[in-house]
């Protein structure tokens, strides 16, 4: 699973639950550049992430993510390769 | 145009939401359903549900929107502020006294209640901070009533307090696990006392496992006490709760045979060759569901059979088996031919005169679910597993009998559609329905609601949907209201017959209207299916008539609204001498009608009148 294929999937599901098919994420995408992706929705992403990806963040990790290309990574670094 | 289209539309959505929906497919599920509107289509009804919270539940909305759409049921959800729900009850200005709630659920964090209660509690001490939680509980409940008339449903506690002494626990009255664990149990106590529902989270929680409930990383980020892969279970949890208030949960387990209710095929193995009861796993596996159907009767469930097979061998099993635990008198309607199960369903839902809307269909054959599914998708059908191990927790974990109230009548109901067989049988012996319906020897006990029927009265109007002209619900609370209100008519009726008392079968709530002081109206007509064609209708009309003649009344005013399944009373006011309003109905399809009290002509009937 390379970094693209994992960012394309971020990106389907944050169109999904946000229903804006015209998300673009990036590596560098931050989240006060996505419109609507406030605190709440931003819990729901995690939530949707991780049943996703079959796994689980840590409190601290969720806190410290700059941007998307930091969740990207430690989706990489710890999910399950299939 | 527009609105058929999103009639069409929503009969869609409502398809979907009977799959198994993940996290997000819910959530989209939620958002293309849309705002509630105010006039609800035709088949579908609005709920205006408040949640008063202390802890994050957003994020719960859509599962609930979803398990209510799921029941037909378009549930507008308002949230207020985050921990703010004293303040959003107790002042009239905020937005939650604009929405008008009909249900009030308080969804509450068991942390406030407990915080302040040392560990070295006495008994007697945390039992005092206890009881002033739950007091200030009861003032909620009473204001959210009083304010609203609306009904109470309460969640119970998620116990997630952690172990400080390990088992021990419990026997520390200030310990927060017990602390939780007694905060639930006078909560049950003061619910049952205040006739307040619940949403029983805390016993789901047991059955499921907190973990399955409860996330800590979830409450820490955002304060979210019910994790959110619990939404699903959540939002289904209640809709059960608020479609049985309403009327609509199953009344009818309809029960298949070989390899459901016996292991085995009794036309092929014979009496001897199937298996049941004690001895071997599978003989009792199918015992249980036997035992599991009996005591759903006792609590009022009608049972029916539904089989492939020769009616005498089937019967004979009934009659004839020791070991069987289900008896032919515990059937309300057998069917047992070579015919095709759809049929034979529709068959049962007339015969005992229910909508087959409200059946559930259970059977061991993945083939004959599949034909039911398909041709009857108003019928439900659980997902039998293989493991006949299995049938009663996935009969008892899918909910159809939610009930909002247990009453003798529920408990006897068993014995009146059993007795229903017998009229039945008598029917048929009798030369003509005259004969018949003077045979039945009936007498009527009737008067004005009385405080220990209440919960019989609301449950009869919650739950009746074809001799229902205005299909008006009425909780426990409103109902207790119209007894209180100046002017207001109630009446009770119960049918005695030669083969049984058919219990508290119809009710009549007449409104005084303010701006005709001579006029009465028919709120609220309903009576039992189980009575159709008995002529209590005409007697009822002739008491409800003399009650009237006495407080001074000249005339009633009665509405009926079609729906779907009222079909039967269409013509109940014409046929009881009412005559057409000139003035236009107050809405599209409604038909409305008068009754002149002085030109009134009694109804002749067949019954009696009995003192109550």
């Amino acid at each position: 699973m390379t970094d693209q294929d994992i960012l394309n999937r971020l990106t389907r599901i944050l169109r999904e639950l946000l229903s804006d098919d015209s998300i673009v994420l990036t590596m560098e995408t931050k989240r006060d550049q996505v419109a609507n992706w406030d605190s709440f929705a931003y819990i729901s992403f995690i939530v949707a992430v991780e049943i996703e990806f079959g796994m689980k963040f840590g409190v601290a990790e969720v806190e410290s993510f700059q941007n998307v290309g930091a969740i990207v990574r430690r989706i990489s670094a710890i999910s399950p390769t299939r | 145009m527009a609105q058929e289209a999103s009639a069409d539309r929503l009969e869609k959505l409502a398809a979907l939401a009977q799959h198994r929906l993940g996290f997000l497919e819910t959530i989209q599920l939620d958002r293309a359903l849309g705002p509630a509107c105010a006039e609800s289509p035709q088949g579908f009804s609005s709920v205006r549900l408040a949640i008063l919270a202390s802890t994050t539940v957003d994020h719960l909305v859509p599962a609930i929107r979803v398990s209510g759409l799921r029941r037909r049921l378009l549930i507008d959800v308002h949230i207020g502020p985050y921990g703010q729900y004293r303040q959003q009850l107790l002042d009239a200005e905020s937005p939650l006294h604009r929405l008008r709630p009909q249900i009030v659920l308080l969804s509450l964090t068991a942390r406030e209640a407990i915080a302040a209660v040392p560990l070295t509690a006495t008994a007697a001490e945390a039992d005092a901070a206890i009881g002033r939680s739950i007091d200030e509980l009861r003032m909620l409940w009473r204001k959210a009533r009083e304010t609203f008339h609306a009904t109470v449903i309460q969640q119970t506690f998620l116990n997630i307090a952690e172990p400080l002494f390990g088992s021990y626990d419990r026997l520390v009255a200030g310990a927060p696990v017990q602390l939780i664990a007694r905060l639930n149990e006078r909560l049950l106590q003061a619910a049952a006392e205040d006739d307040v529902l619940l949403l029983d989270i805390a016993r789901a929680s047991e059955r499921d496992g907190l973990d399955a409930w409860f996330d800590v990383t979830r409450w820490l980020q955002g304060k979210l006490e019910i994790a959110p892969q619990a939404a699903p279970v959540y939002g289904d949890l209640l809709a059960r709760v608020i479609a049985a208030q309403r009327g609509l949960s199953k009344k009818c387990l309809v029960l298949d045979l070989d390899n459901t209710l016996w292991g085995g095929v009794i036309g092929d193995d014979g009496p001897d060759g199937i298996i049941l009861g004690e001895g071997t796993g599978t003989g009792e596996a199918h015992l249980a569901l036997q035992r599991y159907a009996k005591q759903l009767r006792e609590r009022g469930v009608i049972l029916a059979i539904c089989s492939k097979n020769d009616l005498a061998v089937a019967e004979a099993v009934f009659r004839d088996h020791p070991e069987m635990l289900l008896r032919l008198t515990d059937i309300a309607a057998f069917v047992a031919n070579w015919e095709d199960k759809a049929a034979n369903l529709r068959r049962i839902a007339e015969q005992l005169n229910i909508g087959i809307e409200s059946l559930v269909f259970v059977d061991d054959n993945p083939a004959e679910r599949a034909r039911i599914r398909e041709s009857l998708p108003m019928v439900a059908v659980p997902e039998l597993p293989a493991d006949a191990a299995q049938y009663v927790r996935c009969l008892a974990d899918a909910g159809y009998f939610e009930s909002v109230a247990f009453t003798a009548d529920d408990s006897r109901r068993g014995e009146q559609y059993a007795a229903n067989a017998s009229r039945e049988g008598f029917l048929e012996s009798s030369q003509s329905m005259d004969d018949f319906l003077r045979g039945l020897e009936m007498s009527v006990a009737f008067g004005p609601f009385h405080t220990v029927d209440l919960a019989r009265v609301a449950q009869l109007i919650g739950k009746t949907n074809q001799f229902n002209p205005t299909t008006r619900r009425h909780s426990l609370e409103d109902v207790a209201r119209f007894v209180a209100t100046d002017g207001c008519l109630t009446l009770q009726f119960r049918l005695v017959d030669r083969f049984g008392d058919n219990g508290l079968v119809s009710v009549m709530i007449l409104r005084p209207d303010p701006q005709a002081p001579d006029l009465i109206e028919i709120d609220t007509w309903v009576m039992s299916c189980r009575v159709f064609g008995r002529q209590l209708e005409r007697e009822a009309m002739n008491i409800a008539v003399e009650a009237a003649r006495r407080t001074g009344v000249r005339a009633f005013r009665a509405d009926y609204i079609p729906t779907s399944k009222n079909g039967v009373v269409s013509e109940l006011y014409s046929a009881l001498g009412f005559t057409p309003a000139q003035e236009a109905p107050p809405h599209d399809g409604t038909t409305r009608w008068y009754l002149e009290l002085s030109d009134y002509v009694p109804c002749s009937t067949h019954i009696a009148r009995r003192p109550q």
